[in-house]
């Protein structure tokens, strides 16, 4: 390995790098943002609905309707809240393509960090010196 | 997350991955010419951990609380603990050998390679700049229900106020007034010290009179599955408690003050955290307080004390404030250090004339903070900052193992060896499964955006940005040849 000419690389224009610039901040809109603005992602809820809502029915003892008339809240303002919950029921093949795809990106990302660490470790300790 | 701004010989006004750049590129000779003093104590890296994380005592932990109940929460907090006790001992042995500034990105360039490390970078600058934007949110939130609780004619537009924390704190960042250790040692003391009045106030030897846990905690609304899927936000009491670790080059010695200060840190946060949770679960009715922005200063108005609801406003806006402060500082130079190792455009790369500043990559993510921040749930922007630190730990457990193959024990000098090897990974992978687990419970979708970012990422830097980066130039530890290589 001794000898070996250290990698040269190519110079990016100023507009290469523009494109690189705004193809990130499209990647956050898109992949991170937009699912957020489509209401696609977050808050797996379900909610209940209660008519003509009380404390009572509510399921709040008095000292959480105490609790929650100091916060400002009557029992129609809060019913939204109290009747939202998650909704935890989910299928075993949706669980095991989510495990799939994190397993699968930390493998490629070790096997390909590994194929490029062995040109910097080749480079850095047999490359030739750089005058 | 704040990260200190180091006392040295000529690097003065130099960022610390300002220094790692310069001192990568300088010859042998000029490189001690850049070496950061080493006057940290134990004490310093204490308090740099603490500072970092006490805003998460004040908002988005009880998050956990609307997934699984409080007893949930109180659970997920001590298993939360567990994880990142792991993550401290390991960051502190491989932190304190890699004793380069830049943090977890370097020690990825030189354990795992430079995709990993192109990813690690990714992490550090989505969970700060995500962490920014909640700051931003709560801080906007908060002012809006003081006015209110003020009782002030008229309405607060909180957008306004969210805005103007991202600018005016990007502003500061990009003429170099950054928060110092110091002021930041102040804030996070006053902070602190909130908590500790409210606990106090919310006397506690009397139970029943202020706080009533008997009547609102509301045992486990989702059974056991609520413990699981409360370890989402359980995370959020000490994300980020790894930072301390970033100050490795600026400890006089690593191999005492990292571990010790790190784990005095830890046991500070885990006390915080029951005492927030304590104070908070007795005060207010589970569904209000998984849902609430504010849970700390909605304490203080609970108790019926003027003088405690001022003190936790604040309190919540100094921790708030100084967070987003430290976030955009910490953001900018991980992204800077990724464009001046040509990872990302060599043009963020660049330093202000005057200010000394990477002053571009600062502005760069302004647009983006204020764009999630008037438009996003507080829900969601922290679990994208979680999930870019889960993704960090899950590297740290399998980077250590390399570390120890690649360089075993004996062959080069270690600042500190974290004793139990391979038990901290191991507990720390398994715990980290288990959060990846929480958060799909409810967030899903969420989790899945999250992986394609990553991943088309890491497409994008294999297939066309990789080309701009020059090989050998990316070691620079004074290592022998990794084991195998």
């Amino acid at each position: 390995m001794a000898g070996r000419t250290p990698y040269e690389p190519p110079v990016q224009s100023v507009v290469g790098q523009i494109v690189d610039a705004v193809l990130m901040l499209v990647l956050v809109f898109i992949t991170l943002y937009l699912p957020l603005l489509l209401k696609l992602a977050g808050g797996g809820t379900t909610a209940t609905a209660t008519p003509n809502p009380t404390w009572e029915s509510l399921g709040q003892n008095p000292t959480m309707a105490g609790q929650w008339e100091k916060l400002g809240f009557t029992p129609e303002k809060a019913a939204g809240i109290i009747g939202t919950r998650f909704d935890y029921a989910f299928n075993w093949s949706l669980v095991a393509l989510t495990a799939a795809i994190i397993v699968g990106y930390f493998i490629f990302m070790f096997r390909y960090s590994d194929r490029e660490y062995r040109e910097v470790i080749a480079e850095h300790f047999d490359g030739t010196p750089k005058a | 997350m704040t990260t200190i701004q180091p006392t040295a010989e000529r690097v003065s006004a130099q960022p610390p991955a300002e220094a790692s750049a310069a001192a990568a590129q300088a010859p042998p000779t000029a490189h001690r010419k850049v070496a950061l003093l080493r006057v940290l104590g134990p004490g310093h890296v204490w308090a740099l951990g603490v500072g970092i994380v006490l805003v998460g005592e004040f908002m988005g932990w009880n998050f956990a609380v609307g997934k699984g109940g409080a007893v949930a929460a109180l659970a997920a907090c001590w298993l939360a603990g567990i994880l990142y006790t792991c993550v401290a001992m390991i960051d502190s042995e491989i932190t304190s050998t890699v004793a380069a500034a830049g943090g977890q990105y370097a020690q990825a360039k030189h354990i795992i390679g430079p995709l990993a490390a192109f990813n690690v970078g990714l992490y550090l600058v989505m969970a700060y700049t995500m962490l920014e934007v909640s700051n931003a949110i709560v801080a906007g939130d908060l002012i809006e229900a003081f006015a209110q609780s003020l009782g002030l004619e008229g309405t607060v537009d909180k957008r306004a106020f969210m805005v103007l924390t991202v600018v005016a704190l990007a502003f500061l960042n990009y003429r170099g007034v950054l928060a110092t250790l110091t002021l930041n040692l102040v804030i996070t003391s006053a902070a602190f010290a909130a908590i500790v009045v409210l606990f106090v106030a919310a006397q506690p030897w009397a139970p029943g009179a202020v706080l009533k846990h008997e009547a609102l905690l509301g045992g486990l609304p989702y059974g056991s599955l609520g413990i699981l899927a409360a370890m989402h936000f359980g995370l959020w009491f000490y994300l980020g408690i790894e930072g301390t670790t970033q100050a490795a080059e600026e400890v006089r010695s690593p191999a005492r003050a990292l571990p010790l200060g790190t784990m005095t840190g830890m046991m500070t946060l885990l006390i915080a955290a029951t005492l927030t949770w304590y104070v908070c679960s007795g005060l207010m009715p589970w569904e209000y307080l998984g849902q609430a922005v504010t849970p700390l200063y909605d304490a203080a108005r609970l108790t019926g004390s003027r003088w405690l609801e001022l003190f936790l406003f604040l309190g919540t806006l100094f921790a708030t404030v100084a967070s987003a402060n430290g976030c955009i500082n910490d953001a900018s130079r991980a992204w800077f250090a990724m464009g001046r190792d040509r990872y990302m455009p060599v043009w963020f790369g660049a330093v202000h004339p005057t200010y000394r500043t990477p002053y571009r990559a600062i502005v760069f993510f302004v647009p983006i903070a204020i764009l999630f921040a008037v438009s996003t749930p507080l829900d969601q922007t922290i679990t994208f900052s979680i999930l870019s630190g889960l993704l960090g730990y899950t590297l740290m457990a399998l980077s250590i193992v390399l570390f120890r193959r690649k360089w075993p024990l004996g062959s080069i000098q270690r600042g500190y060896v974290h004793p139990l090897h391979p038990l901290p990974a191991a507990l720390l992978l398994i715990l980290c499964v288990v959060t990846y687990l929480a958060v799909f419970l409810g967030y899903g979708t969420q989790l899945v955006a999250m992986m394609t970012f990553y991943i088309t990422a890491s497409a994008w830097f294999v297939l066309h940005r990789y080309k701009y980066v020059r090989r050998g130039d990316q070691f620079t530890m004074p290592w022998p040849k990794p084991r195998g290589y």
